[in-house]
C-alpha cells in the first residue's frame, strides 16, 4: 500500500480549483447570457466534490494500492461515479446556497436547459481533469519504480563492491604495507604495486565487463602475491593457464570472489595454512577452471556453501552463457573444490 | 622487574612491527614471546606468565577472544591475570564490544601515537594491580559479554527438533530433547545421548543458534549441555566446577567464564 501523500493531495486540490475556474471561464465564453460568478461557484462545488470522491476515493480500491490508481473498469466506475455524485452534490449544494443567501435570483431561467448543458459541462470537465490526474499519477509512478530499480542496482554493485573490496583485507594490507616500508622498501614498493593492480581492477570490475582469461589470471596473481606477504609461509599457490585459452573472454573478477573464499575460510582459519591452486584446461569445446585448495574444507561450515560470492557468480554465468555455463562448488575433508564450466567464446 | 608482554599475531610482518612499535612507546617493556595462532598463545602465556598480552582477534585455529577465554580458564589462581589488549584490522562490531567493555585495543595499521597512550595506560593498570592485585571476575565478565557480541547474533533461528547424522549409508534421526550434551571434535561434533553417540558437520558455533537457550547451556568453549540431563555440579579442590549426568558416567568440566550459571536458587 503507497502511503498517502498529503501535500500532494493538497496540490491536486489547488489544481482542481484553477481547472474549475478554467472551466467556469470557458463556460462564460460560449454561452454570455449566464453570469460569471454563479458558473464559477456551481463549477467550484462540482468540481472540488468530484476531486473529493475520485481522489480520495481511489485509494480504497485494492487494484490502487501498487500504481496508487484503480485498474480496469474500477477505475473507470470510480470516475463515472465521481462526476455523477459531483454534480448531483454539487448542484443541490449550489441551489441550496444560492436561495439561503438569496444570490444571483435572475439566475433560473430555463431549467431543463440549464441542466443539460450543466450535465454535458459536467461529464466532459470531469473526464478531462480525471485524465490529466490519471497520467500525471501514471507517469510518477513510473518515475518512482524506475528509481527503486536504480536503487537496488546500486545496492548490488555496492554489496560486490563490498566483498571484494572487504575493508578487514585492506586494513591488514596497508598495515603489512607500513610495516614493509622500514624494513624492506623495494619488497614494499611491489607490494604497493599489487595492491594498486588489484583495486583498480576491483574498482573496474564492478561495471559489468569482460576480460581475456590472461588478465583474469594476472588479477588473481596480484591478490595472492598480496595474502603472500601477508600470510608468509602460511600461503602457496598455483596459477596454471595454457597459451591457448589466454585470450579467452571471460566476465572480469569471476574467479575472485573463489579464491577470497579459499582464502578467508580455507587457509586463514588453518593453522598450518595451505595451498591454492588455479587451473584452466580445454574439455572438447568447453573451458573448464578450477579452484582448490588445502584448507580446513567442511569444518568450514555448511552455511557458506550459498554465500554471496557464489550466488554471483551463478547469476553472472547464468546473464552471460544460460544453462551452458556451470558452477560447481563442494568442501571435503579436504578442502574446498570449486569448478567452472564455460562454453568456448 | 620490567614489565613483559606477549604478541599473538599470525602475519609475522605484523608482529615484527607491533614489536618495533612498542620497543619505541614502552622501552622497559619486554617481549617474552611472539606466537602466530589462539593454541600456541595460551600455551606461551601458561609459559611465561607474562604482565600484557597482545591478541589479534582473528587468528587462524583459536581467534584472540577464544584464547583468551580458554587463557583465563587455566589460568593459576596465585598469579594476577595479565592486562588484555586486542589488536584488529578492522571490525565495527568489535569495536563497539571493546567500548562498551572498556577493554583495551589497538587498530592495525599502529598508530604510534594511539599506542603511546595504550601503553600509558596499561602502566596505569599494572600499577594499580601491584596494589590492589587483579580482578579475574571482571575479566571473566569482559570476555563473556565480547564473547557474546562476537557469535552470529540476529533473529533467533527456527529450533531444531532432530539431529540428522550419517551413520554408514544410513541416517540417524536422534530428537534433540534426548541428546545429553554436545562436544566439539576436531572437525565433527559428538552429539552425545544416554545410549550412545553420532557425530555431525555442523559447528557447534552454527548449531548453537538453533538450540533452545534456556535448555541447552553452553558450559565451555566446546561443550553445551542440556541443563535437564545435569544431575549436579561440583566442585574440586582446585575450585573448578564439574557437571554430574544422569545417564552418563562421565564429568564435564565447566570453564570459569560460565560457572556463573550454576548457583542455588
Amino acid at each position: 500500500m503507497v502511503a498517502i501523500d498529503w501535500s500532494a493531495k493538497l496540490r491536486h486540490l489547488l489544481q482542481t480549483l484553477v481547472f474549475c475556474a478554467l472551466v467556469a471561464t470557458i463556460e462564460q465564453a460560449f454561452s454570455s447570457r449566464q453570469a460569471f460568478l454563479p458558473s464559477l461557484l456551481y463549477s467550484t462545488l462540482i468540481g472540488t466534490t468530484i476531486w473529493a470522491v475520485v481522489d480520495l476515493g481511489r485509494h480504497l480500491m485494492p487494484s490502487a494500492a501498487e500504481t496508487g490508481w484503480p485498474q480496469g473498469w474500477p477505475g473507470l466506475l470510480l470516475v463515472l461515479g465521481g462526476i455523477a455524485t459531483g454534480f448531483i452534490v454539487g448542484k443541490t449544494l449550489g441551489d441550496l446556497i444560492c436561495t439561503t443567501f438569496g444570490l444571483f435570483p435572475g439566475r433560473v431561467v430555463n431549467r431543463a436547459a440549464d441542466l443539460r448543458s450543466g450535465m454535458l459541462i459536467t461529464l466532459l470537465a470531469g473526464i478531462a481533469g480525471s485524465y490529466w490526474f490519471h497520467t500525471r499519477n501514471k507517469s510518477e509512478y513510473l518515475l518512482r519504480k524506475m528509481r527503486e530499480a536504480l536503487k537496488h542496482a546500486e545496492d548490488a554493485r555496492l554489496k560486490v563492491l563490498e566483498t571484494q573490496l572487504e575493508p578487514h583485507m585492506l586494513f591488514n594490507t596497508l598495515a603489512n604495507l607500513r610495516a614493509l616500508i622500514a624494513v624492506d622498501p623495494v619488497r614494499a614498493q611491489q607490494m604497493l604495486d599489487h595492491m594498486i593492480a588489484y583495486l583498480r581492477s576491483t574498482l573496474d570490475a564492478s561495471r559489468a565487463t569482460t576480460h581475456p582469461l590472461r588478465a583474469e589470471f594476472e588479477r588473481l596473481g596480484d591478490y595472492l602475491e598480496l595474502m603472500k606477504i601477508r600470510m608468509g609461509p602460511r600461503l602457496a599457490y598455483t596459477l596454471d593457464l595454457p597459451e591457448e585459452l589466454a585470450g579467452m573472454p571471460v566476465p572480469a573478477l569471476l574467479l575472485q570472489p573463489l579464491v577470497e573464499n579459499s582464502i578467508q575460510h580455507g587457509l586463514e582459519t588453518k593453522v598450518e595454512g595451505g595451498r591454492i591452486t588455479v587451473r584452466a584446461r580445454r574439455d572438447g569445446d568447453r573451458v573448464v577452471i578450477e579452484v582448490l585448495d588445502t584448507g580446513v574444507g567442511e569444518a568450514a561450515g555448511a552455511s557458506h556453501g550459498n554465500g554471496f560470492g557464489l550466488t554471483q557468480i551463478r547469476e553472472r554465468l547464468l546473464a552471460l552463457h544460460g544453462e551452458r555455463a556451470v558452477l560447481d562448488f563442494q568442501r571435503d575433508g579436504a578442502g574446498a573444490h570449486a569448478r567452472i564450466t564455460l562454453p568456448i567464446a | 622487574m620490567n614489565p613483559s608482554a606477549l604478541i599473538a599475531e599470525d602475519e609475522p610482518l605484523l608482529a615484527q612491527a607491533l614489536q618495533a612499535e612498542l620497543a619505541r612507546a614502552w622501552p622497559e617493556l619486554r617481549i617474552a614471546a611472539t606466537v602466530g595462532d589462539g593454541a600456541a598463545a595460551v600455551q606461551a602465556a601458561l609459559q611465561h606468565h607474562p604482565d600484557v598480552l597482545f591478541f589479534d582477534i582473528r587468528m587462524p585455529g583459536m581467534g584472540g577472544l577464544d584464547a583468551a577465554a580458554e587463557l583465563a580458564d587455566a589460568w593459576p589462581p596465585d598469579i594476577p591475570f595479565p592486562a588484555l589488549v586486542f589488536v584488529t584490522a578492522f571490525d565495527q562490531y568489535a569495536l563497539q564490544a571493546f567500548e562498551a567493555q572498556a577493554v583495551d585495543y589497538v587498530l592495525k595499521p599502529v598508530q604510534p601515537a594511539r599506542l603511546k597512550a595504550t601503553a600509558e595506560r596499561l602502566r596505569g593498570v599494572l600499577a594499580q594491580r601491584a596494589a590492589r592485585g587483579a580482578d579475574l571476575d571482571a575479566t571473566l565478565g569482559q570476555l563473556r559479554h565480547l564473547l557474546q557480541a562476537a557469535s552470529p547474533a540476529g533473529a533467533p533461528q527456527r529450533l531444531l527438533k532432530v539431529i540428522q547424522a550419517s551413520v554408514g549409508s544410513a541416517i540417524r534421526m536422534v530428537p534433540v530433547a534426548e541428546v545429553v550434551y554436545f562436544e566439539a571434535a576436531d572437525k565433527y561434533v559428538r552429539v552425545v545421548c544416554a545410549d550412545g553417540e553420532v557425530l555431525i558437520r555442523t559447528p557447534l558455533k552454527e548449531l548453537l543458534p538453533q538450540l533452545e537457550p534456556q535448555l541447552f547451556w553452553q558450559v565451555h568453549r566446546g561443550t553445551v549441555v542440556r541443563a535437564t540431563a545435569v544431575d549436579s555440579v561440583q566442585r574440586d579442590e582446585a575450585g573448578k566446577l564439574h557437571l554430574v549426568l544422569r545417564g552418563r558416567k562421565e564429568r564435564l568440566p565447566v570453564s570459569r567464564l560460565y560457572a556463573h550459571l550454576f548457583k542455588a536458587m
